[in-house]
């Protein structure tokens, strides 16, 4: 006797189709947290471009920035240095300390991926806190790997699409202070700082070296302000015994906790 | 400064990638260290607050209070309300330009 087909069988599973594929990838919570994450970090690349315009780089340049340098905190370090009228030598500075911690990033994505040559050049071009996150935010290994790259590709593309589209606009809009671009400048920073401030000894961190900065720029060239800054906040944290990841937060967080604010202690502990 | 700065971009952005590339080739227990750990991102933390105090006070070298500190504490009411993160950037310029149309800034 014919055992009885079940209805489903009908569907070759052998060889999925292309949307079936796509409705499969779909069904994966970290693919579809990547891409929204992806929407929503990308989409900020057109405050990016506009900036960077402003602070007086072209549009070349600021592509280069976002295809190269690759991770929106030091891009804006660099723009925000340069538009306060820092030295080359000083944007380079305050971006490249900037980026340090994606180095610390580097490491968990290599232990939860294990990715082989070539692909480990483009693993670690796209190691920034949002991919990052998504990834760390999984228990299944296949899940972190999916999280990583649709969340590091996606911010990628879309990232470079709005910078392109930032800094074409930001170039027709003229005088950057008639729109408030200054204060847009400002917005930004804050809004890539706030995430970080879980706790008070972050908090504690950000007020001594806003005050620094503030009472370093009559005396110091421009731009230099921001590194003395940063060396007070390094020794602070080389002797500091606080949580040891607060200040990795991503700019968007992926697993948005219900407490955002000084005293969440539940948020990003295995980050 | 066009061609000056090319150099330092590109210096920059190798700089960034190479980092990340560190990261990624050395073994873990170098970079995970804790302390290490902490110094990341305790400069995360103060270069990112150093970035909003120069970009809202200093003017070249001296330290100037303008529109700019209307940007943000509008930005701050932004996040404190939990707003997007390009809503917190269009509510600082749109600040900014408020303050300037009407004379304060």
């Amino acid at each position: 006797m014919v055992p009885a087909t079940p209805p489903f069988a009908s569907v070759p599973t052998h060889r999925p189709t292309y949307t079936g594929r796509v409705r499969r990838l779909w069904a994966s919570p970290a693919v579809r947290i990547g891409a929204s994450i992806a929407v929503a970090t990308g989409l900020y690349g057109v405050s990016f471009g506009a900036l960077a315009v402003a602070s007086g780089l072209s549009v070349p340049q600021t592509m280069a920035l976002s295809l190269l340098m690759f991770t929106g905190g030091s891009q804006f370090a660099f723009i925000g240095v340069i538009s306060g009228g820092g030295t080359g030598s000083a944007a380079f500075g305050a971006a490249t300390l900037l980026g340090l911690r994606n180095a610390v990033y580097g490491t968990q994505i290599n232990r939860m991926l294990k990715t082989r040559w070539p692909l480990k050049l483009a693993a670690a071009h796209v190691t920034i806190d949002e991919s990052t996150a998504t990834a760390v935010g999984q228990e299944d290994p296949d899940e972190q790997r999916r999280g990583f790259w649709v969340a590091g590709v996606g911010i990628y593309v879309l990232w470079n699409a709005f910078s392109l589209l930032g800094a074409i606009l930001g170039g027709a809009l003229g005088d950057p202070a008639r729109w408030g671009l200054d204060g847009a400048a400002v917005a930004a920073f804050l809004g890539l700082l706030w995430p970080r401030l879980k706790g008070r000894e972050p908090v504690a961190i950000a007020v001594v070296c806003a005050l620094v900065t503030v009472l370093a720029v009559p005396h110091l060239p421009p731009g230099v302000p921001i590194l003395v800054a940063g060396l007070v906040a390094a020794v602070w944290g080389w002797i500091s015994h606080g949580r040891a990841d607060e200040g990795l937060e991503p700019d968007v967080d992926p697993y948005p906790s219900d407490g955002h604010g000084p005293t969440d202690p539940t948020h990003g502990e295995v980050r | 400064m066009s061609t000056g700065i090319w150099f330092w971009i590109l210096l920059a952005c190798a700089v960034a990638f190479l980092t990340k590339l560190v990261g990624h080739l050395v073994p873990a227990r170098l970079l995970e260290d804790e302390r290490m750990t902490r110094v990341a991102g305790a400069l995360t933390i103060g270069l990112l607050a150093s970035l909003v105090a120069m970009n809202t006070v200093s003017s070249g070298q001296q330290v100037v209070l303008d529109a700019r500190l209307g940007a943000l504490v509008a930005a701050a009411i932004a996040l404190v309300l939990r707003a997007p993160f390009l809503v917190v950037v269009l509510v600082g310029a749109g600040a900014a330009a408020l303050l300037r149309l009407t004379g304060i800034g």
